[in-house]
């Protein structure tokens, strides 16, 4: 076990001097270079926030898809595969839930005011 | 493949002017020889950066008129470009003289680069004047009244390019629905990393694939907002013709309509301005082959995949060390939203 502040705090912690101090410091390319770089703690933060429970819930569904014991890149891995050999496909029960979820996942950490993201969140509600 | 723009996600206007640039003798030669009454050069400012072209913007001073605003588009350091998918210089300069003349809206092409102009391999055109900037397109108000007529003319205009005569094109390779599949995937495989969505939809194209006797015409290959130079009077210049090709016109209909290219409009499917209704009308109204939905939807799947694929190969530039800017790192972290894009096509919820 680690101390206090948390990973999540500490990125948060930079990604707010970034945008509250060093910006206004800041011109031209650099100031959007340091934008950038301020967006992209935001994704280290919500993926320490969000990926550990996602994760357990994305291996426990591909294995029970899979009927196959692994890691998660090796479940992927085999998923990938099963798709493209069309053992697995659209009409697979539970393979879309499957995808959803894991996809939501990934745009809750990587782009969450992407405009498909949350349509998708209100079409599924 | 899809130009350096990294598809408009990024500032297209970078000042990279020096004032002892290397390339203003021997382009004032050119001018002075190809401009009547050209006297010189001012102005020479870089515009965009990228691995495939150089865009310079360059004013040709006059003996005693107005200057004359010019664009010059040239490979990097004059040498051709060496990927497959971009068509050379001087076949672009042939296509956009082509579509001039149907009508295309287009830069007038005044001057391919012959060896003994000593500035490598490009050609220059007109600097026309506008916006290519998809948010200030669908945000500013100069644009408020060109927008509701921006999806029409893009069908009037896509029409007008998928008529010209084939036995007029130059050489260009033929790449219908299987063979971009098929050049996708190969860059999917190398990329590595396992996108199970992605395969859904690959495979989905595969079973889905129009009947290889479809009509195949010219098609763009990159006709979506961003580039398209906008006026508050609508369309003023179709660009960026380096990804032009043979194939199922219904592509250029298709791409303009994925998500990443309506810019958070996602409600306005063409650009993020205008219906496909709109669009579809603008098309058949002037001469456009019958519009089949189903197809441009297959096109639009595609379009999506290919820039989730685009986004994920960025990462390799990142890991290799050939660029760690942060910028291009984050891009990676932008195929996720092609994935729910695919997933709302492909499985919808609702």
């Amino acid at each position: 076990m680690q101390d206090q502040p948390t990973a999540a705090e500490l990125v948060e912690a930079v990604a707010e001097f970034i945008r509250n101090h060093a910006m206004s410091q800041l011109q031209g390319h650099t100031a959007f270079h340091a934008r950038v770089a301020a967006n992209a703690l935001d994704i280290v933060k919500r993926e320490l926030e969000i990926a550990p429970s996602a994760n357990t819930g994305e291996a426990a569904r591909l294995k029970a898809l899979l009927g196959r014991e692994g890691t998660l890149e090796e479940l992927n891995r085999e998923l990938c595969a099963r798709i493209e050999n069309g053992a697995i496909g659209l009409e697979t029960p539970g393979l879309t839930d499957h995808l959803w979820a894991t996809t939501l996942t990934k745009l809750a950490i990587d782009q969450p005011n992407y405009s498909g993201y949350k349509r998708a969140v209100e079409e599924g509600r | 493949m899809i130009r350096s723009s990294t598809a408009g996600l990024s500032v297209r206007v970078t000042d990279m002017g020096v004032e002892e640039n290397p390339l203003s003798a021997p382009l004032a030669a050119v001018v002075r020889n190809h401009i009547p009454g050209a006297t010189g050069i001012t102005n020479l400012k870089r515009l965009s950066g990228g691995a495939s072209q150089e865009t310079w913007s360059f004013d040709v001073t006059t003996a005693g008129k107005e200057p004359v605003l010019l664009i010059l588009r040239r490979a990097p350091g004059g040498a051709r470009d060496s990927r497959a998918t971009a068509v050379p210089l001087e076949t672009e300069a042939r296509l956009i003289d082509l579509a001039g003349h149907a009508d295309v809206p287009v830069p007038t092409v005044r001057h391919v680069l012959a060896p003994d102009d000593d500035l490598g391999h490009g050609f220059i055109m007109d600097r026309i004047a506008g916006e290519t900037i998809a948010r200030k397109i669908l945000r500013d108000d100069e644009f408020a009244a060109a927008r509701p007529k921006l999806a029409r003319q893009c069908g009037e205009i896509l029409a007008r390019l998928h008529r010209i005569k084939m036995e007029s094109l130059p050489p260009l390779r033929t790449s219908p629905a299987r063979s971009e599949i098929m050049q996708y995937l190969e860059t999917y495989k190398a990329h590595g990393h396992p996108h199970p969505v992605f395969e859904l939809a690959f495979r989905w194209l595969k079973d889905n694939a129009p009947p290889e006797k479809t009509a195949h015409t010219l098609v763009h290959g990159d006709f979506r907002n961003g580039n398209l130079m906008i006026g508050p009077d609508g369309v003023r210049a179709v660009l960026d013709w380096e990804l032009a090709h043979i194939g199922d016109p219904m592509e250029d209909l298709g791409w303009i309509c994925v998500n990443s290219w309506r810019f958070g409009n996602i409600d306005q499917p063409v650009g993020g301005f205008g219906s496909r209704e709109d669009m579809f009308e603008g098309y058949e109204s002037a001469g456009g082959l019958k519009v089949d939905p189903a197809r441009v939807k297959y096109w639009e799947v595609l379009g999506t995949l290919k820039w989730g694929v685009m986004c994920t190969i960025m990462v390799t530039a990142f890991k290799s060390g050939t660029d760690r800017s942060v910028e291009r790192a984050t891009i990676g972290r932008r195929s996720s939203e092609t994935e729910v894009d695919l997933l709302r096509l492909l499985a919808p919820r609702n």
